[in-house]
């Protein structure tokens, strides 16, 4: 083994001395770290800046008013965004009573029964991986054309949370099917060789490990859907509404139409308003995405 | 099942090497002319071989032999894996295994198996046991089932304060012994194992082996192993395979010898067996 490291060291006298010092951090790779943290400060100062912007324009508003308040078109000044924080809760509640239990019995029958080997379910597979991608106006106009008119729901909650539903449900399906592939084999294996059934393996040992797993794709993706305007203000989500939905059947706004709104009116105290339900908005998302964080942190396995 | 003779020499298919008259104990599988196919990959051709109760049957060989494939069709574990198919019998007291009302269900509550890797569920060492029993749907005593298994399994002592906590926290030695406990408490018949000790330190191997001993009063152990020290020690009957390599590159796993350990290891009548037992090949 080291017979050619002698015969060297003989042809040239006496082996060199190993040299260990270092030669300090060439420029290239200097130059590397340096674009990589330049990328990462444009994405953060600019997300700093949009923070500070909105709490420093929304501030004068940001008081109880915005939540024990609707919207008054006449005076700003006292105005605030019940209506639109409650249908926001309303319309989100209904989508993930309606696209978890689907996309999670779909996550389960790709990953546990579908064959690969099937052409079908290739297809139903490549689908869904594409409708993750479609833009969510899209969406807007297949609900309108298909739930309101179509079945006759009309502009409610019912209708809305539907739509989001459909728009979301590509990924919650993506991400269930993730945490349910991330169950190592050797526990199913474990399972059906006890003689558990298919079925029992899956409720007892594959949805338990993937739970916290699906909870937070799921959240991720119904935070999406709550910042969604654009398919809401097609399906006729209103503007102006000062009253709280009171059933599936309400006509109804949302945060992202009421910032809309109160935008594109002239006057700075709607401006000022607008900021004030960015923020509120903002902390809605940054409180679901925690509880996301906080259950993936807090109940993922180690196998 | 009388054993086919010794030479016939010159046929297309290579012959077991069976010595005279074996001691075999009441036969629990009989295996006929078994092959197991991935797709159009033939992994294991032609085993003939049967397995004698409350024995312990070593399956050795070396690797891509097709140990692990021929272990997972006595609890029909092959059945998980597409594209795979057996051809040829199995049959566990005289009852086809693979005959078209068998459930693969009923076959794995009497023919337990226990993983390479400790594989235990990530819930309580109790709930680790009790898994099999409930959903076999137990109606007895869970508390008495659970301590009665572990004792059996010689693992109530190490265990018996900290039942409620996680299998997982165990070492991977008492892991595996939990593994094999939790397949003794749907009370099977057969147990399987495949390399249950390769993932071990030798102190953990060798707690294994006593176990193994100890259950082969009750039940009939196939136990595939890399470890030849460890079949020479614990088994009474050892199949050798091996695997043939055809003019396509294709691996064709098949049983060489199969006989009683103490032959095998002392006086094979095949020359690929001496080769390998002196660890001159594989």
């Amino acid at each position: 083994m080291g017979s050619d490291v002698l015969d060297k060291g003989a042809a040239t006298g006496m082996p060199e001395a190993p040299r260990l010092k270092g030669r300090g951090t060439p420029l290239r790779e200097r130059f590397f770290q340096l674009s990589l943290w330049a990328s990462l400060a444009v994405g953060v100062v600019f997300l700093v800046w949009l923070l500070a912007y909105v709490v420093i324009e929304g501030w004068p508003r940001l008081d109880s008013r915005i939540w024990s308040n609707f919207p008054d078109i006449i005076d700003p000044t006292n105005a605030g965004a019940q209506s639109a924080i409650m249908g926001t809760i309303w319309v989100i509640a209904f989508t993930a009573l309606y696209c978890l239990p689907t996309g999670i019995l779909a996550s389960i029958y790709l990953e546990e029964y579908a064959d690969p080997n099937r052409w079908w379910n290739r297809v139903i597979e490549i689908n869904i991986q594409n409708l993750a991608a479609v833009p969510s106006i899209v969406y807007g106009i297949l609900g309108l054309g298909i739930i309101s008119r179509g079945l006759g729901f009309g502009q409610t909650v019912l209708t809305a949370s539907l739509t989001l539903s459909l728009l979301v449900l590509p990924t919650v399906i993506i991400a269930s099917r993730e945490a349910i592939r991330a169950v190592p084999q050797s526990i199913r294996e474990a399972s059906l060789a006890l003689g558990a059934t298919q079925w029992q393996t899956i409720w007892r040992q594959i949805l338990p490990a993937a739970v916290p797993g699906m909870a937070t794709g799921s959240i991720l993706a119904l935070s999406r859907a709550i910042g969604e305007a654009a398919p809401l203000l097609l399906l006729g989500g209103l503007t102006f509404i000062t009253f709280n939905p009171t059933g599936v059947e309400s006509p109804f706004t949302v945060l992202p139409i009421q910032i809309f709104n109160w935008i594109s009116q002239s006057r700075a105290e709607f401006t000022a308003l607008a900021s004030a339900a960015i923020v509120v908005l903002l902390v809605i998302l940054l409180a679901m995405n925690s509880l996301a964080i906080w259950l993936r942190n807090h109940y993922s396995h180690r196998w | 099942m009388t054993p086919p003779p010794d030479s016939s020499g010159g046929t297309r298919i290579p012959q077991v090497t069976y010595h005279g008259a074996p001691s075999l104990a009441e036969p629990v599988f009989e295996v006929g002319s078994l092959s197991v196919f991935y797709g159009a990959h033939e992994a294991v051709r032609d085993v003939n071989m049967t397995i004698g109760r409350r024995q312990i049957t070593a399956m050795i060989g070396p690797s891509g032999c097709g140990k692990s494939t021929m272990i997972r069709c006595f609890n029909r574990m092959n059945d998980l894996i597409p594209g795979a198919r057996v051809v040829g019998k199995i049959r566990y007291h005289n009852e086809d295994l693979y005959g078209r009302d068998v459930d693969p269900i009923e076959v794995r509550r009497r023919i337990g198996m226990v993983f390479q890797k400790p594989n235990p569920f990530p819930k309580s060492i109790y709930d680790n046991i009790a898994y099999g029993p409930r959903v076999g749907g137990f109606k007895g005593n869970l508390d008495d089932l659970v301590e009665e298994t572990l004792t059996h399994a010689a693992l109530w002592d190490e265990v018996k304060d900290k039942l409620k906590t996680s299998a997982l926290a165990l070492s991977g030695g008492q892991q595996q012994r939990l593994c094999i406990a939790r397949t003794i408490a749907v009370k099977p018949e057969v147990i399987l194992m495949d390399e249950p000790c390769s993932a071990l330190d030798p102190i953990a191997t060798m707690k294994i082996e006593d176990l193994m001993e100890q259950l082969a009063q009750e039940f009939t152990i196939i136990v595939v192993t890399h470890n030849m020290q460890q079949a020479a020690r614990v088994s009474d009957r050892t199949a050798f395979f091996t695997a043939d390599v055809d003019d396509k590159g294709e691996r064709h796993g098949r049983l060489v010898e199969y006989d009683e350990t103490e032959r095998i290891f002392s006086n094979p009548s095949n020359q690929r067996t001496e080769d390998y037992i002196s660890g001159r090949f594989g």
